[in-house]
């Protein structure tokens, strides 16, 4: 089953692989020209040009960018002057650190508000909990952010607006996630830092993936208890609670995790504009970074990188996805 | 119950929907001001009466003394053209690709298939940030952007049906009397995907105004001269604790757009594709 999915990936590996080399070359002109500016002589930019192999058959260069990734190799930052697999290491933490943070933000508002809405089917109690996932749906989130920040790193002062931990307070790396790692040293003022700094951009980031979560728990919920074992564990005599939590959610639970692993890749997207508004200093914000300062190489390397883990991510949700309900054939 | 909310999502969504339609084709009549127009005297005040220069701006007014509402209103203008320009270009493309994958099979099918999988490997905003940051901006390269990263959609959904309308015995049937691919495929089997396809157009839709005020709010969207949604909350960061409406205003622009047409789709979904229910 695994083999035949890993061979199945061969094929969109190099589609993706080949689209991320095609960016470089769909910039309109010439890219070291864009990144050496108007002042630069003819003769910098043929020896850039040489020195970035553009001078080689397109073909070539692709061969040659597609082994160099297949070892880790996306080449060195032009603005940074350090290997981009570097860059990606440092910041990646941070990134994965807001992903899981959004994610429990998003179970915690979603799971309550989907499963009471399935319950209450049809009333004002679930067109209410539609309501909210619908204006979570269409909340952008930069702009829940800025609103976030207005209210309360500016209006009531209670949160930090922008970074990861406060300046001056250190964090010995074990995991690279601050929280993690500053609770295993015993670092409180570093572990509190960390929260604050980690809330707000959470909850921008979670809010959208909760109203997505809220609908799927509902839908999912309401399915299941029109299944027979439901009807007949209620005339068993079972208590409304424990058919609801022990056995209706317990069996929607399959799709919810699904669900909530297909959006982890999913929230590599919103982490692009999160981490910008936050300044987090995550692979998003160096994304934007990379694209400010036309770094193209790095911008390139992480656009490929940012696709091989959501792709990787997905891949693996969908295995375990039916390794867990026999009932899915691959 | 169900079925007077239904149709008050479909009222409300579509108020919304057309009051967008009118504000950006109307926006040169309904305007006050130029939006370009730059009074220092009058920068950065609040909505209303504008204490130094008498002048009623209804919206408040930015850091170059530009009218908040005309801005607004302008702003509509480039959303509505990209969500519409968008929709319709992605969703020829896709649903195109998608009925030539799902009629014919074989080798198109899996040629297809394969290459919407490789979009989809890519998180769609992303998609559309790689694709602005090397095409750079402009509004033409924003709406084939954001058409790259949305025709895997209608692919999909078009594809799926198509595979179980071609085995269907009225498309049997129209071929055993021979009718030809093309034939069947639009005057047969299109037609039966309509409803889907709307539903999927206008959540699409959706979500192609979030990207672009996502992509005009990074810098990536049209030329920064030209008033949008994005830009203008992207500009009006800096002045976020002395001028909140900079803020405040375009983002309930995008709110309450977004949100009408996701209640659209919503109240369509439930009226066409009772299947979809449950899902965006």
């Amino acid at each position: 089953m695994l083999k035949r999915r890993a061979i199945g990936a061969i094929p969109v590996l190099l589609g993706i692989s080949f689209l991320v080399f095609l960016l470089m070359h769909l910039a309109p002109g010439d890219p070291v020209s864009l990144l050496l500016g108007d002042n630069a002589s003819q003769e910098d930019i043929e020896r850039t040009r040489r020195e970035w192999g553009l001078d080689r058959p397109l073909l070539v260069q692709y061969f040659d960018f597609l082994a160099r990734a297949a070892q880790g190799d996306f080449g060195n930052s032009l603005k940074f002057g350090e290997p981009v697999t570097k860059l990606v290491k440092e910041r990646l933490p941070a990134t994965v650190e807001l992903a899981l943070a959004s994610l429990i933000v998003a179970i915690v508002i979603s799971l309550p508000i989907g499963v009471y809405s399935a319950i209450k089917h049809d009333s004002m109690l679930d067109h209410a909990g539609t309501a909210v996932a619908l204006i979570g749906v269409s909340l952008p989130n930069f702009w829940l952010g800025i609103m976030l920040i207005y209210f309360f790193g500016g209006q009531w002062n209670l949160l930090p607006v922008a970074g990861r931990i406060e300046y001056g307070l250190q964090v010995r790396s074990i995991t690279g996630l601050y929280l993690v790692d500053s609770l295993l040293t015993g670092n409180m003022p570093a572990f509190w830092s960390a929260l604050q700094h980690l809330l707000m951009p959470a909850i921008t980031l979670g809010t959208g993936l909760a109203a997505i979560v809220t609908r799927i728990t509902r839908s999912s919920v309401l399915e299941v208890m029109r299944q027979d074992y439901i009807t007949t564990a209620r005339a068993k005599g079972l208590s409304e609670r424990a058919v609801v939590w022990k056995h209706t959610l317990r069996n929607s639970m399959i799709t919810i995790i699904t669900i909530l692993g297909l959006q982890l890749g999913a929230l590599l997207n919103g982490s692009v504009i999160t981490e910008t508004v936050f300044s987090y200093p995550g692979i998003g914000d160096l994304l934007i970074q990379a694209i400010a300062l036309r770094d193209y190489k790095l911008a390139q390397g992480l656009i490929f990188f940012f696709a091989i883990m959501y792709f990787a991510v997905n891949l693996f949700v969908d295995v375990l996805y039916r390794l867990v309900d026999p009932r899915i054939k691959l | 119950m169900r079925r007077r909310v239904r149709h008050l999502k479909i009222w409300v969504g579509g108020s919304i929907l057309l009051l967008l339609v009118v504000c950006g084709v109307s926006a040169p009549f309904l305007a006050p001001y130029d939006p370009q127009e730059q009074r220092l005297e009058d920068r950065l005040q609040p909505p209303g009466l504008s204490a130094r220069s008498a002048r009623l701006h209804l919206l408040g007014t930015d850091n170059l003394g530009r009218d908040i509402l005309s801005r607004i209103l302008y702003g509509s203008r480039i959303s509505l053209l990209v969500g519409a320009a968008t929709v319709i270009l992605a969703g020829v493309t896709g649903c195109l690709l998608g009925a030539i994958a799902g009629y014919f099979g074989d080798l198109t099918d899996e040629i297809i298939n394969k290459t919407t999988e490789i979009f989809l490997a890519f998180p769609f905003l992303l998609l559309a940030i790689a694709l602005m940051a090397f095409l750079g901006q402009g509004l033409l390269n924003l709406i084939l952007a954001l058409m790259l990263s949305r025709w895997v959609q209608y692919c999909r959904v078009v594809r799926g049906e198509v595979l179980s309308l071609r085995e269907r015995e009225f498309v049997l049937a129209v071929r055993a009397l021979g009718g030809r691919d093309f034939y069947v495929l639009l005057k047969h089997i299109f037609p039966n995907t309509v409803a889907s396809v709307t539903v999927v157009a206008t959540f699409s839709m959706a979500i192609v105004i979030i990207s672009e005020a996502s992509l005009s709010f990074l810098g990536l969207g049209v030329p920064a001269h030209i008033p949008t949604w994005g830009s203008m909350l992207s500009e009006g960061r800096a002045y976020m604790y002395r001028a909140p409406w900079l803020t405040i205003v375009p983002g309930l622009a995008i709110f309450i757009t977004v949100f009408g047409i996701n209640l659209l789709g919503d109240g369509l979904r439930d009226v066409l594709d009772p299947k979809l229910r449950g899902q965006q």
